[in-house]
């Protein structure tokens, strides 16, 4: 027999209520659809992006986005590009491209392409689309050095989306067992964090982080500068997180269940890991993902002033860094792309969080 | 508040000395890539002269004690005195952030109240949205593009905040005029990702407001609607905005560093980039420092205005 949609609600565990009021925010749920796109992106860059982020051709320097046509001399034909012939303009002492519209260059799908291993591991020379070996598609244009940006941008996008991920997932653990002492301890311990939390939320943000990454020295390597940009971003977001949990867990430990539990002789680190933890779960969960493009912002930012990663690492940040003249963006527009991508993941984050802050508290309406 | 102070200064102590190394070997490093050598007594006579040939405690003592008598040190790049540094380049600083403070609120109560009142119109929908783009783009494209615009579409020549001509020219009226005509592009740039979240506060708060029973009473009443919304719900609802006051003085000195670099302003921000880059222990040191205390002086003092402006805060208080 079907149930009513009444009993469904009366039977459902909150953790479905919270999903049934996320899906009502069409939004957030585009939103999430979309992240989950993008981090799949992240995740294969590789295969993604038609070239090697590095390949450069000094035919193609500061080469304008190239355009994809399915009309060739009045006639419908499957996808393709002219390719672009480089011209050098004597009296303006300016490199110009032209497209020659005789020629054309179809868009293959998986064609072989710059070898490359993917995740490290297993060689491939397979992408997802691309005009075959010999020719190089530039989709959103070149830089000065004749590397095609959306493969860099693809590329960027695997450590510019994972340093909010980490960096939230560490400020979440230290918020959590910090405050979780904080607020399950209590006395002098209590009163030792809430000021040493006090003293650091008193550092104005970004002169902290400068002076953080300012203090990483030139010659380490990337990996080991990634993971130092994580801990700076962390080291201030989990203050705010470990007052949460210490807050919440001082009123759910004064809750009836909280005390029904301790009368039937559970364990009190029991009453905190099965009763109370998961009681604020969904809470704490919504103040990280608030949490994640302010990190995306940051790093953007940091790298841009030359402070946080740097080349050969590529993120959105880095690409952005040649972005930082004014004559460069005006001749060539494209280099702001990076851009657009920042913007898109922090405002599709924004969303998410809109809905997620909805749905975790499902009992108001 | 002075326990805090003194913790607020050891650490900034530590972040400045965390690069291995002192201003000394970089200051080596440097005439080494310029082809020339450091001869070791001058090197040895200069470490000692900064003390910087003593102990970490030693080394923070000397300064915390000059600071407490009103002497920040002296900048080791730049040779002159830090508090002279950081107070000629103080009063611009402080130009820009007061505009920027004033620019935010002139635009975002009006549209926030606005957006409240015609909830869930296009026009709502259309602040809404920019809100969020707002919120979303980091300053520096924000200063880019502003820029770019600025220079190549309308011919201005905006960046820094003086023409070639006034720049060290002294005070005339010419010179304010110039200096109005420059300061509007840092101030929008800086102003537009604060005014996006502000937008939002009042917005909601607004909203909560409406809802309230005091609202209907009023109206059945009679009171004009215009005057029922500016008389009770609006003064409620702007209560976080007095919250940004106690953001105002962190503000003066950090000068929002990121758009400064791109705007190439001669504000507080810059310096303090390069007194981090290059080591100069008591600049930065300083910097660091008077941004934590400003800071928190700032939060004490948007405390006590808001107690001022809001009396269930002050009679919360005394009920304790």
């Amino acid at each position: 027999m079907a149930k009513t949609r009444e009993e469904k609600l009366y039977v459902a565990s909150q953790w479905r209520l919270m999903w049934w009021k996320f899906l009502d925010h069409r939004l957030a749920v585009v939103s999430l659809f979309s992240l989950c796109v993008l981090y799949t992106v992240a995740l294969t860059c590789e295969f993604i992006s038609p070239h090697a982020p590095n390949q450069r051709d000094a035919s193609r320097s500061f080469a304008p986005p190239q355009r994809i046509r399915w009309i060739h001399e009045g006639r419908l034909q499957r996808p393709f590009v002219y390719p672009q012939i480089q011209s050098f303009d004597e009296e303006t002492g300016k490199i110009g491209y032209t497209e020659n519209i005789h020629h054309r260059l179809s868009l293959r799908l998986f064609p072989r392409g710059d070898a490359y291993r993917m995740w490290g591991v297993f060689p491939m020379e397979r992408h997802l689309f691309g005009l075959g070996p010999q020719d190089r598609i530039m989709i959103l244009g070149g830089d000065r050095l004749g590397r095609d940006l959306f493969s860099r941008i693809v590329t960027g996008s695997r450590i510019s989306l994972s340093i909010g991920l980490m960096g939230v997932t560490i400020s979440l653990l230290l918020g959590t067992l910090i405050g979780g002492i904080s607020g399950y301890v209590g006395g002098w311990v209590d009163t030792l964090i809430q000021r040493l939390i006090e003293i650091l939320m008193s550092f104005p943000t970004i002169p902290l982080w400068l002076a953080l990454a300012a203090a990483m020295p030139p010659h380490w390597s990337q990996i080991r500068v990634y993971f130092c940009m994580t801990l700076i971003l962390a080291s201030i977001q989990w203050t705010g997180l470990a007052r949460v949990v210490r807050g919440k867990i001082l009123s759910l430990r004064e809750e009836d269940y909280a005390l029904a539990a301790r009368v039937a002789g559970v364990k009190e680190f029991r009453i905190l890991t099965r009763h109370l933890i998961p009681g604020f779960m969904s809470h704490l969960i919504v103040t990280a993902t608030i949490a994640i493009p302010g990190m995306i912002l940051a790093e953007t930012s940091l790298s841009f002033l030359r402070l946080g990663l740097r080349p050969p690492t590529i993120s959105w940040g880095v690409l952005l860094q040649d972005s930082m003249n004014l004559s460069a963006i005006n001749l060539y527009p494209w280099l702001l792309w990076p851009g657009a991508f920042v913007i898109t993941t922090v405002l599709l984050f924004n969303f998410l969080g809109d809905g997620l802050r909805d749905a975790a508290d499902p009992y108001h309406h | 508040m002075i326990p805090t102070l003194f913790v607020i200064s050891v650490i900034s102590f530590c972040i400045i000395q965390l690069p291995p190394g002192d201003y000394l070997t970089s200051y080596i490093a440097n005439l080494q890539e310029t082809g020339e050598t450091a001869d070791e007594a001058v090197v040895e006579s200069l470490r000692a002269r900064y003390g910087l040939d003593k102990p970490w405690s030693v080394q923070y003592w000397i300064w915390i004690c000059g600071v407490l008598r009103g002497d920040f040190g002296q900048s080791f790049s730049m040779n002159r005195p830090v508090k002279d540094l950081i107070w000629e380049r103080l009063g611009l600083t402080a130009a820009i952030s007061f505009c920027t403070i004033l620019f935010t609120w002139c635009v975002a109560i009006p549209i926030g109240i606005y957006s409240a009142t015609h909830q869930y119109k296009a026009s709502d929908y259309l602040f809404t949205f920019l809100g969020f783009i707002g919120m979303a783009t980091p300053s520096f494209m924000i200063a880019l593009v502003l820029m770019n615009l600025a220079q190549n579409q309308w011919g201005w020549n905006v960046g820094g905040l003086f023409s070639e001509s006034y720049m060290d020219a002294p005070w005339t009226w010419d010179k304010a005029r110039d200096l109005l005509q420059h300061i509007w592009v840092p101030v929008v740039v800086l102003g537009i990702g604060g005014t996006a979240g502000m937008i939002r506060t009042v917005r909601a708060n607004l909203l909560d407001q409406l809802e309230m029973p005091y609202v209907v009473t009023a109206r059945a009443s009679g009171l004009s609607e215009r005057r029922l919304l500016l008389k009770y719900p609006v003064r409620v609802a702007i209560n976080p905005v007095i919250s940004t006051v106690g953001w105002l003085l962190p503000g003066l000195v950090s000068g929002s560093i990121i758009v400064a670099m791109v705007l190439s302003l001669p504000t507080t921000g810059p310096l303090l980039l390069k007194a981090l880059m290059e080591q100069d222990m008591y600049l930065a040191g300083s910097f660091v420092l008077l941004l934590s205390t400003l800071t928190v002086i700032g939060t004490l003092l948007s405390d006590i205005l808001l107690a001022w402006v809001d009396p269930r805060i002050r009679f919360e208080r005394r009920s304790d």
